[in-house]
């Protein structure tokens, strides 16, 4: 068993149109994350994705159109819980989220629920454009307060759940822009998870650019507050914290 | 006086033909035929009997009673637009869990199919 109280893992990578680089993703994983499953879920992508990851060796679960990356995660986690996996953990496609780093995130599962990959906590050096890193900087303030964990990177995707988290995410993780990274952590706190993160190097994307700009990094910190503010005051079904609690005991 | 009767008369009469027609041809359901045969039958009453707008107006204080007839109108349909706005937001998460649960169902038969490949015929 590579990982101590993980007994079966899966990496789930959400892919759209990402030919070029999913292949290289998968295999690294397979290679530096052995005894890790590696499920790939093709979000509606029309260049060939799904068989450049299965030729790879990864599972795949092709969703007949694009749902966005929450969407994916969604079914990611519906196919995990079915198939009696402990532990999931979310990796780009991109190749952004080293792989090295998923036994790494797997292992502090001990200590929390969710466990995010975060930049900015000390390793490495990882350079943002300084708009948007200053509205990073004010959610992750935001989000701390409110999970009760500093936390300094709220949008990082590189995250690991366990079977409690996926049970809640597999119902309720956001579909919504920017409410899978920073309202799926509200919504844990809510139903009583713990948060915890481990600082990574991020590489740079294998193929393509994020956005930049200080009009952009505006929007994106306006989109994210009204994603947060839907968050807070959002009313949950009174059941769900007991629906999570009781999946504690392993399956 | 007639062709200022005639206008919301034909108006009435084309909403309430199209209702009858769809609902004929089984084309809409019935939840959203009677809000649409209950605003058609309410612009027939209008239309006939215009003293019920000056009525109405009087009632509500509204000085100009066309001006209480824009205003229903308004309010009408932005209940209806927000409700139309909550059933699709309804439908997508539903064929959203239809699309997870299609993918699934995929793979699981993939792999049902790779670990039981079809034997010769006997």
């Amino acid at each position: 068993m590579a990982h101590p109280g993980v007994a079966r893992a899966v990496a789930i990578v959400p892919a759209l149109n990402e030919r070029k680089s999913v292949g290289q993703v998968v295999a690294a994983l397979l290679q530096e994350a052995p005894g890790v499953d590696v499920l790939v879920v093709d979000d509606g992508s029309t260049d060939g994705t799904g068989a450049a990851a299965a030729s790879a060796g990864a599972l795949v679960l092709t969703l007949p159109y694009n749902l966005g990356v929450g969407g994916a995660m969604r079914a990611g986690f519906k196919y995990a819980l079915r198939n009696g996996y402990d532990a999931a953990v979310q990796v780009d496609a991109d190749g952004q989220h080293d792989p090295a780093y998923v036994p790494v995130l797997l292992a502090k599962l001990e200590k929390a629920e969710i466990v995010i990959g975060a930049r900015f906590a000390g390793e490495g050096e990882f350079e943002v454009g300084g708009a948007r890193r200053g509205a990073m900087r004010v959610l992750a303030g935001v989000l701390s307060r409110a999970v009760g964990t500093p936390l300094s990177d709220v949008t990082s995707g590189f995250r690991a759940c366990d079977r409690r988290a996926m049970t809640l995410f597999a119902r309720h993780y956001p579909v919504e822009y920017l409410g899978d990274t920073v309202e799926a952590l509200l919504i844990a706190s809510r139903a009583g998870l713990r948060v915890e993160q481990v600082a990574v190097v991020m590489n740079p994307r294998l193929h393509g650019s994020s956005s930049q700009g200080s009009l952009r990094a505006t929007l994106y910190l306006l989109r994210a507050s009204i994603a947060l503010s839907l968050a807070f005051i959002r009313r949950w079904p009174e059941d769900e914290r007991e629906r999570v609690v009781s999946a504690r005991e392993p399956v | 006086m007639t062709s200022a009767r005639i206008l919301p008369l034909f108006a009435a009469g084309f909403t309430l033909f199209i209702i009858i027609d769809l609902l004929r041809r089984h084309q809409l359901r019935e939840k959203y035929a009677i809000l649409w045969l209950f605003v058609s039958l309410a612009v027939l009453v209008i239309a006939v009997f215009p003293g019920v707008l000056s009525f109405g107006a009087r009632l509500t204080g509204v000085q100009t009673p066309s001006n209480l007839l824009f205003f229903v109108a308004a309010l009408v349909l932005l209940i209806v637009c927000v409700q139309l706005s909550w059933e699709v937001s309804r439908l997508e998460d539903e064929t959203r869990a239809l699309a997870e649960e299609v993918a699934i169902l995929r793979l699981e038969a993939q792999n049902h199919r790779e670990s039981h490949p079809p034997g010769p015929e006997e």
